[in-house]
């Protein structure tokens, strides 16, 4: 080892050489995906659309993660509930559980966890799909044959998304919502009526919205982190598998981090 | 002289410390297929997309009908791409689509072609490929090696193009197909009065191909001539490629 970052005498790392790269690298980084996903962005919004490829991303980002959407909505809205129940019984508060539940979910939950299960389902199929093709010539192909990578592949991508997520979204509300409903009839004793009437009545439209502009973002930055990385997949499928995996890890935290922001946002303007 | 429809100046390409491309001069003029040979490794492939703009040469021009592109992006880039046919060392075929539209690719998606006028187009090419329509509805991963180098082979000339690079059109095929596939591109480059630029390191594709053979060794051109002077080369260089001996001025990679 002989790189700037190692002393002459001892080879202990030098800190500064070491913090020094690493920074430089990060915000090399962060201005590429910057410059992709102003490209990317750019490509969506202005036509001409691949209304072909738009369509059947739709499908397959939208209409395939159906199941794995509901089927963590109903589980995490039954653990809300059980949970808000377990503790709001240590100081007689246990008849807020369907308030807090539909607050929950609405506002942070539905939205979060259909975010987190397509960051693994739908990031890391992007970018397994896009760095396969990128290592076997077909991102060039496509280029020679004069269809610009961003038009065919990530816009309709990042469309799809941004379009699909509110509604899965939604539907994760309906499903979270009902998740709590379930265990709270079933399991502690609710009155149905009363726990709906109590539902509808806390329920806002502000909530359902703040949970469904998160979702766009989340669509965003879902297809994004896919796209870039599955662009710049290196060869082989230790490659492939690489830009999956940082892709998904990159987008969950990403869309836990947009999160924050958003909901910081949200408060601050009073919604 | 012609006007050269492709010329390369000094181009140099490096990865890092990889100096793959250190000054590579070739030119080849309309109607005419030049052979390019070298070791694995060598970087012809890159010399390739340097040439099609896939890649940004270091230093040195890209000239395409007299007309430095090196630089160019866009709509420019498209107008030469539109001129030009690829096909490339893995196939490259898209393996979301049909056979068809991936031959028919170009006229669907820049051109918009009617989707039943581009298939018919497509059969038409395909035919021309030796390949029956009944491959047409199949997808990539459905047909053999063989018969994908000669769906990439359609989709590189379904336009007509007045240059097409054919990065090793006969690796890893059989002897007899891979003599089909010389002819097919024999065939295709009269029929069309294109030029080629075939990459290679078969001896006897790059015979029966080539007006023209170079040699690319250590980042450049270091012998060309035409065809029929390669086993009189004067050149230790190609003498040992060309013969396949393992030992002599170039050191196999290992
Ligand atoms: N995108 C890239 N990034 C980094 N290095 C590259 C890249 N493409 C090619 N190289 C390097 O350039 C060199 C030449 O590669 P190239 O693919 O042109 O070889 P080739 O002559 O086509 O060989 P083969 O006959 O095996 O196809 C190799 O050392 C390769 O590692
Ligand atoms: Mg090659």
């Amino acid at each position: 080892m002989s790189d700037a970052s190692t002393t002459k005498s001892g080879g202990f790392p030098n800190p500064l050489a070491w913090i020094g790269r690493g920074a430089l690298a990060l915000f090399a980084e962060i201005g590429r995906l910057s410059l992709f996903s102003g490209r990317t962005a750019l490509s969506a919004l202005l036509p001409p659309w691949n209304l072909t490829q738009l369509w059947k991303q739709i499908i397959a980002i939208g209409f395939y993660s159906l199941p794995v959407v509901g089927l963590s909505a109903v589980f995490i809205g039954a653990a809300l509930a059980l949970n808000i129940y377990t503790g709001g019984n240590r100081f007689g508060a246990e008849q807020f559980v369907p308030n807090i539940v539909v607050l929950g979910i609405t506002r942070e939950l539905g939205a979060t966890i259909t975010g987190l299960m397509l960051a693994g389902r739908v990031t890391a199929g992007i970018a397994a799909e896009i760095g396969a093709m990128k290592v076997t010539e077909q991102i060039d192909a496509l280029k020679t044959l004069s269809a610009n990578p961003f038009r065919y592949l990530y816009a309709p991508r990042f469309l799809a998304a941004a379009l699909t997520l509110p509604i899965l979204v939604l539907i994760a509300d309906i499903i979270g919502v009902m998740g709590g409903w379930l265990v709270s009839v079933y399991a502690l004793d609710f009155d149905s009526t009363t726990y709906l009437r109590n539902t509808i009545d806390f329920l806002t439209m502000e909530d359902v919205i703040v949970g469904l502009i998160k979702a766009v973002i989340f669509g965003m930055v879902i297809a994004l982190m896919g796209c870039y990385q599955g662009s710049k997949s290196s060869a082989g499928a230790t490659g492939v598998g690489r830009a999956a995996t940082l892709s998904m890890v990159g987008a969950a935290v990403l869309v836990l981090a947009a999160n924050y922001i958003l909901s910081t946002f949200f408060v601050q303007i009073g919604i | 002289m012609t006007q050269p429809i492709l010329e390369l100046k000094g181009v140099e390409k490096s990865f890092g410390s990889n100096h793959v491309l250190r000054g590579v001069d070739i030119d080849v003029a309309p109607g005419r297929s030049l052979v390019v040979l070298g070791g694995s490794g060598s970087g012809k492939s890159v010399m390739l997309k340097n040439a099609l703009g896939l890649m940004t040469p270091d230093a040195g021009k890209i000239l395409f009908d007299g007309k430095d592109v090196t630089k160019d992006q866009g709509k420019a880039r498209e107008a030469m791409r539109a001129r030009v046919g690829m096909l490339f060392q893995s196939g490259a075929l898209f393996d979301s689509l049909t056979v068809w539209e991936n031959v028919a690719f170009r006229l669907l998606n820049a051109d918009k072609l009617k989707r039943s006028d581009a298939r018919e187009e497509a059969i038409e090419t395909l035919k021309k490929v030796r390949l029956g329509a009944s491959v047409a509805d199949l997808r990539p991963a459905e047909i053999s090696g063989g018969m994908q180098k000669r769906v990439a082979l359609a989709r590189a000339i379904i336009t007509k193009p007045d240059l097409i690079f054919f990065d090793e059109p006969t690796t890893g095929l059989d002897p007899i197909t891979a003599d089909a596939i010389n002819d097919l591109i024999i065939e295709q480059v009269k029929a069309l009065g294109a030029a080629a630029v075939t990459i290679t390191h078969d001896m006897a594709s790059a015979r029966k191909v080539a007006d023209e053979i170079a040699m690319l060794f250590e980042g450049k051109i270091i012998w060309r001539g035409p065809a029929s002077e390669i086993d009189r080369s004067g050149n230790d260089h190609v003498d040992q490629f060309v013969h396949g001996r393992a030992d002599g001025p170039i050191q196999p990679a290992l």
